[in-house]
């Protein structure tokens, strides 16, 4: 079957079994309507998070600014003489990190991309259940809900910081965010958290069970080796993040002592005695240093698949690709401690926590180098998508090498809770996983929404966006490296700082430039949705099985039979082959121009994959 | 096991595992990293010293053998409905739901009796560990009846028989997994008291 000719015959509306409005777009089953909703939640919460992130650069850059003209929207947050109250402050630090990492770069990103593209690129009719699906999106939902409305309740959102360190997080009396806002903060996660853990299984479920013929594990692409190993390492370290929160809330609301000991307030001595605030951090940081990865693997897999297409070659060394993923998703579960090298923890133990951290360079700077080898003399087309999975490498690079030196517990006495930790996770693990993503929305905007994007706009978008974020991050590592604390709300008091001001005030005027820089992104989105020109069913030339669908992919995304899969989704600029690509289900008998001896071998094994016939007395 | 995936063309399964026990082994194994982090939380805590032992109440023996029994039930329940006999099938359900209520109220009381020797949930973290874990146990054991309330409304409607096991094998894993998780439990309670 010849894909091209295949993937012309527009069957997409007559799949579409009539469910009505409600059943197909809100309370939907389908893997990819609940993909969009997930985009389009995590664009929003997005917008959001970017927001507050430009008022408290406007407090960093410019301490003395008259902020009364935001009063219309923050209120009371701004006092008589227009400062920014210093506890909103907090809250704004602790909300734009909750909402980046969890909201938008794990349910955005995973969510969008692992519901969108497993079946379609592993060839399933969708995912393993439907219902867990549509259940795991509206918890999310909810979970946003109370997340969001926590912004405007009286005292303020949770304000200890996107790590919730007890006691401050566990106390009322700490902090005015530590009272109902922190009891919001942490409904919601919980919510959350069951939310990830339902999307995890049901994806480790669909790839493991419902791959279709001749999908072997040695011919899935790289983006469903990186969801796949996310989801893994979502179940085994989202459970615990509960577990710390279920304690927390002993502690809050019945009393319990678990991570409070000897605390006196104005004087009294609190009742608590015999916990530790320790072992809160060692049970936050085994999900808190998963959930990086969990954040960048995705985006990871979204790039190699990006940059192949778009080089027209095959991805440089696949079975490193595979093996590095999971040894960072291995080394990922021991070393949460490098977190907490200044809480007092035996030197010897430290130790040990940086070499196991520093061992995590080794595979990430395999996954460099074959993104750049895949580059290497490839025919490159520059598309947007391209642009910013390039830049997730460019990234991923000058971000990583600061880990390098934040992972020596020596070095991090110094560099501890500066903006150099600012600086190095923003590009390492925010914008790197941010370019992922957009360079996803890029590449498969016209499978979701059978329409193109404006490439002008997208290239401006790339540009603005790739130098605003070296602008707005560069400059921290030497604020970082001069000491300059992180989460303070004012450094105009110390004498020593005052040298950095025009630098803040640079890095201000950069956040704000790249921010408005993302407004492009979100008109081209919503005006190619609707009005954006028609996209063909395979725009970019790939091999993977999502192109092989209609336009607008209909309900069970095929309309026929499943596609066989007989190669590897890399086969791009094949020496004698008639095109530069060759999808996964065009067999190799089809293609004796092209075959290498031992591909030729394989034909014959072709009628087997034919053949196979799963055993259908398993009912599902 | 809804009715919306019955009426669509499914996904062919490419392994011979069904894809509601594959689900189900994968949510068992976050239930057993959410005990597996509360109890090293519990041995990292017990650890740092100023640690109140606690002697555990008799009737934990004895609820110990009750949810066994309750295992054992559902064990006979799936050998019952793999040859078709449906009322001991039944029976053995219900037998496993009444011991696992049973279950539930003996932890209750064994929590009042701990009350008696002083040990409340708000003091030293000995304590108050001591009610998280049985809680959580009891909080999943809950959710364990639920899901055998829906084995046994389906077997009285004759979903469940010799062709159609995977909602009881389903329900069995499930059960039994609870079983092993407070026998772990309390082993690990008594030998770090």
């Amino acid at each position: 079957m010849s894909t091209a000719a295949a993937a012309h015959v527009e069957h997409g509306h007559e799949e579409h079994h009539d469910l009505g409005f409600i059943r197909s777009y809100i309370f939907s089953e389908d893997h990819k309507v609940i993909a969009k909703q997930y985009l389009i939640s995590g664009i929003i919460w997005a917008v959001i998070g970017g927001l507050m992130s430009l008022v408290f650069r406007l407090q960093l850059g410019f301490p003395d600014m008259d902020m009364s003209w935001l009063k219309p929207f923050l209120g009371q947050w701004i006092n008589e003489s227009g400062k920014l109250d210093a506890n909103f402050y907090l809250a704004l630090v602790t909300m734009h990190g909750t909402i980046m990492v969890f909201f938008v770069l794990t349910a955005g990103l995973s969510g969008t991309f692992s519901n969108f593209l497993i079946p379609l690129q592993i060839g399933a009719r969708d995912m393993a259940s439907g219902f867990m699906n549509m259940l795991s999106y509206w918890f999310f939902f909810i979970s946003s809900v109370i997340m969001f409305w926590s912004i405007f309740i009286e005292t303020g959102p949770a304000g200890g910081g996107w790590v919730i360190y007890p006691p401050l997080s566990a106390l009322a009396e700490a902090n005015p965010g530590s009272g109902t806002g922190m009891t919001l903060w942490l409904v919601s996660m919980a919510l959350f958290i069951v939310s990830s853990l339902l999307g995890g299984i049901n994806y480790v479920t669909t790839v493991i069970n419902l791959r279709t013929k001749g999908m072997t594990f040695d011919k899935m692409p790289l983006t469903i080796w990186a969801f796949t190993f996310t989801a893994i390492l979502g179940i085994l370290s989202f459970p615990v993040l509960l577990s710390a929160a279920l304690l927390l809330i002993f502690d809050r609301s019945f009393g319990t002592s678990f991570f409070l000991s000897d605390i006196y307030i104005n004087g009294h001595a609190l009742p608590n005695q015999g916990g530790s605030p320790i072992l809160f951090q060692h049970l936050f940081w085994f999900l808190g240093h998963p959930e990086v990865y969990i954040v960048i693997l995705p985006a990871l897999g979204l790039t190699s698949e990006i940059i192949a297409t778009n080089s027209r070659k095959p991805i440089f060394g696949y079975k490193a690709m595979i093996f590095s993923m999971a040894g960072i998703m291995f080394l990922a579960f021991i070393v949460w401690a490098h977190h907490m090298f200044m809480t007092g923890m035996n030197p010897f133990l430290g130790s040990v926590f940086m070499l196991l951290t520093l061992i995590i360079a080794v595979p990430s700077a395999v996954k460099a180098f074959n993104y750049i080898t895949t580059l290497w003399r490839g025919n490159i087309i520059f598309t947007p998508a391209m642009l910013f999975a390039i830049g997730l490498v460019s990234f991923f690079v000058s971000g990583g090498l600061t880990g390098i030196i934040l992972g020596n517990s020596a070095l991090d006495i110094q560099l501890h809770d500066t903006y150099f930790v600012v600086a190095h996770f923003h590009l390492v693990m925010g914008s790197a996983a941010f370019f992922g993503m957009i360079g996803g929305v890029y590449h498969w905007f016209p499978k979701m929404f059978g329409k193109m994007m404006n490439k002008t706009l997208g290239y401006v978008h790339f540009w603005f966006t790739f130098i605003g974020v070296y602008l707005v991050f560069f400059p921290m590592h030497y604020i970082g490296i001069a000491g300059f604390p992180r989460r303070y709300y004012q450094w105009s008091g110390f004498e020593t700082f005052n040298t950095y001001a025009d630098l803040n005030a640079f890095i201000s005027v950069a956040a704000i430039l790249t921010f408005s820089a993302q407004l492009i992104f979100i008109f081209n989105f919503i005006y190619s949705i609707f009005w954006g020109k028609k996209a063909t069913a395979n725009p970019w030339k790939s091999t993977t099985l999502e192109w092989t669908t209609p336009v607008n992919p209909g309900h069970g995304n095929w309309p026929g039979e499943i596609p066989t899969v007989y190669r590897w989704p890399y086969d791009y600029s094949k020496p004698g082959a008639k095109e530069d690509f060759i999808p996964q289900d065009v067999p190799y008998s089809a293609t004796p121009e092209s075959n290498l001896p031992e591909e030729n071998e394989m034909i014959s094994e072709e009628k087997e994959i034919e053949n196979i016939e799963y055993n259908h007395n398993i009912p599902d | 096991m809804t009715a919306e995936n019955t009426l669509r063309e499914e996904p062919k399964p490419v392994l011979s595992i069904n894809k509601w026990k594959f689900i189900t082994w994968l949510f068992i194994i976050t239930i057993v990293m959410l005990f597996a982090s509360q109890t090293s939380a519990y041995l990292v805590r017990r650890a740092e010293g100023n640690w109140t032992e606690f002697e555990m109440p008799q009737i934990f023996y004895w609820s110990t053998l009750v949810l066994f029994l309750s295992s054992v039930m559902v064990f006979l329940s799936v050998r019952a409905a793999r040859s078709d006999e449906f009322k001991k099938l039944r029976a053995f359900i219900s037998g496993a739901f009444v011991l696992g209520t049973a279950f539930l109220i003996m932890q209750y009381i064994g929590w009042q009796q701990l009350q008696e020797t002083g040990i409340y949930l708000k003091g030293n973290p000995s304590g108050s560990f001591l009610y998280i874990l049985t809680g959580l146990h009891a909080f999943h054991l809950i959710s364990g009846l639920v899901v055998l309330v829906f084995a046994l409304a389906a077997s009285f409607k004759m979903n469940i028989h010799s062709k159609k096991m995977i909602q009881l094998e389903v329900c069995s894993t499930y059960w039994h997994f609870l079983d092993i998780l407070w026998i772990y439990l309390f082993v690990f309670l008594l030998y770090f008291r």
